[in-house]
């Protein structure tokens, strides 16, 4: 039986949560040529209202691609942790960025909490890179991918010009769960 | 992400590798109209074709588009466009003028909630029957149905084929779910298709475009070749001009369902897995078929003879292949975002021999592994 890692990743659309799975599974996929999917659930808005972003990782094929018993919850926003828990395998791991969920469900499962967008504010000056600091976070709490094949993706993946900034405000994630 | 490095593996969307596998088969013209859950094939098409001399047009609204692609089309350009269900409605009645002019064209349709305005972001398989019968009138309909990345990229390949072989538009109808699910696709295949050679030194000397009397049709001599030819929507004789002779209009008419009924067997594209003595076989097709998928493997843990039909080609409709496969199943469960259009036409295929059951998920949210798994064992 192979393993398959179920990852989702949640907030408000125009966070980038989609560029993040899509950057998480290709560092899976190309990078450490493992077997991952990414997809996406989020509303006609361009930005605003419920987003959520799913990665599946495997070392056999993956059929379903959608996510339904989570390893690994990211919510970026209380909502999205309200809504999303439960879905949670008893021994997952919910992250959540601590400036917005305040309030965490009980559960077995276990917590890493980071101040996700105040280090994209005040560590990188750009709130727009706090996708990437959830990134770092994630491997980081995981290590569901190596901290070099993430880097890889995003600088593949990024805007061009801004390759340098993402890879700041991933490294900063690795050091918030790193160095505590 | 480009046209560059083909062995090298790439993580895209299956809306991605539809662009790029069009240009692999040689497209070379798209006109479109941008719509959610299709918009990343105009988008990489817009960037990707001029690499390669090719034309991008946004044209304004999918109507014109259909019409353009038609036009380039006749020009001797392999042409395709992309859309969804709204922008799929708007085109129906040019996809009938591609039909009845001969014009070979590739339309992909990336199925969304519906009716109307209907889901934009959420997947459905709501057009299955549009596909099929959405333009008036008799007429042929040949359709895809891609599963996965390595799918949406052969497929692509084969509709151009097909829509050459047969001059006729083809149909390459995904669902949100393949359109938008990012994935490794690695080349070559393993079945790589190869391209359609269109056969060359076609006489100009009495060039008729509209013979009715071969096995294909004769391949099109682009206009502006110095072969004058007469298109026309309006049912025409074999030169191309209209005719209210019964017989030849009666002739026309049944050509254009014939030459691609009568090819049924080499349009029949199924993927099969252990249906040989099943007890239960499931038939699921696009995204659908991946959940499906989940399902016969947990049925199968369970001691449960499970086997899965998944048809490539939705229209024709495969229904040998069907029987075949159903031939020891004493239950048959289709699987689909819609409220059981194909269950329909397997019910028919079979001859009411075999109970069919449906499940069926509207709404947005794609049907679960164990939601199927529920319908096998008979537990919903």
């Amino acid at each position: 039986m192979s393993q398959r890692y179920e990852i989702r990743l949640s907030g408000a659309g125009g966070q980038g949560l989609i560029l993040a799975g899509k950057i998480l599974a290709e560092a899976a996929a190309i990078y450490e040529n493992k077997n991952a999917t990414q997809s996406q659930s989020y509303g006609p808005e361009a930005r605003g209202g419920a987003s959520r972003s799913e990665v599946i990782i495997s070392d056999g094929d993956i059929d379903f691609p959608k996510a339904s018993a989570l390893d690994l919850l990211l919510c970026l926003t209380q909502e999205a942790c309200d809504k999303y828990v439960g879905d949670l395998k008893a021994d997952g791991l919910l992250i959540i960025d601590s400036r917005f969920v305040k309030d965490i469900p009980e559960g077995t499962f276990r917590i890493t909490r980071a101040d996700i967008s105040k280090i994209a504010e005040e560590k990188v000056g750009r709130s727009v890179v706090a996708n990437m600091v959830a990134l770092g976070v994630i491997v980081a709490a995981t290590r569901i991918v190596l901290p070099d094949s993430a880097e890889r993706a995003i600088s593949g993946r990024v805007p061009r010009g801004t390759e340098e900034l993402n890879v700041k405000a991933f490294r900063l994630g690795l050091q918030a769960v790193n160095g505590k | 992400m480009g046209t560059e490095d083909k062995s090298v593996p790439r993580l895209l969307t299956g809306n991605e590798a539809v662009a790029l596998a069009a240009i692999e088969a040689g497209a070379r013209f798209f006109a479109g109209y941008p719509i959610t859950p299709s918009s990343e094939i105009a988008e990489t098409l817009s960037r990707e074709l001029p690499k390669v001399g090719g034309v991008f047009i946004q044209m304004e609204d999918e109507i014109a588009a259909m019409s353009a692609i038609i036009g380039a089309s006749l020009a001797g350009a392999r042409t395709l466009t992309a859309t969804s269900g709204p922008g799929f409605s708007l085109k129906q009645e040019a996809i009938g003028y591609a039909c009845e002019t001969e014009v070979p064209c590739v339309v992909v349709n990336v199925m969304r909630g519906g009716p109307s305005t209907g889901m934009p972001t959420l997947p459905a398989q709501g057009d299955v029957m549009q596909a099929k019968w959405g333009t008036h009138g008799d007429h042929p309909a040949i359709v895809l149905c891609p599963e996965r990345i390595d799918d949406a990229w052969e497929l692509t390949i084969r509709a151009f084929n097909i829509a050459e072989k047969f001059r006729t538009p083809v149909i390459l109808l995904l669902d949100e779910i393949v359109g938008h699910l990012t994935e490794k696709l690695v080349l070559p295949l393993k079945k790589q298709p190869k391209l359609f050679d269109l056969p060359q030194n076609v006489s100009k000397e009495g060039y008729l475009p509209y013979r009715f009397d071969g096995e294909y049709p004769p391949p099109l001599i682009p206009v502006g070749q110095g072969v004058p030819y007469h298109v026309t929507g309006l049912l025409h004789d074999e030169t191309g001009f209209p005719t209210n002779d019964p017989d030849l209009a009666e002739r026309n008419a049944r050509w254009l369902v014939d030459k691609v009924e009568n090819h049924k067997d080499e349009l029949a594209d199924v993927e099969l897995d252990e249906v040989d003595g099943c007890d239960i076989l499931v038939f699921a097709y696009g995204g659908c078929a991946r959940s499906a998928r989940g399902a016969v493997r947990m049925a199968r843990e369970k001691g449960l003879k499970v086997g899965l039909f998944k048809p490539r080609t939705l229209w024709p409709f495969p229904e040998k292949e069907l029987q075949e496969a159903a031939k020891t199943a004493k239950r048959v469960v289709v699987a689909e975002m819609n409220l059981g259009q194909m269950a329909h036409e397997v019910e028919w295929a079979l001859g009411r021999s075999i109970p069919v059951e449906l499940h069926s998920k509207l709404g947005g949210e794609p049907i679960l592994p164990t939601e199927i798994l529920a319908t096998i064992e008979g537990r919903d």
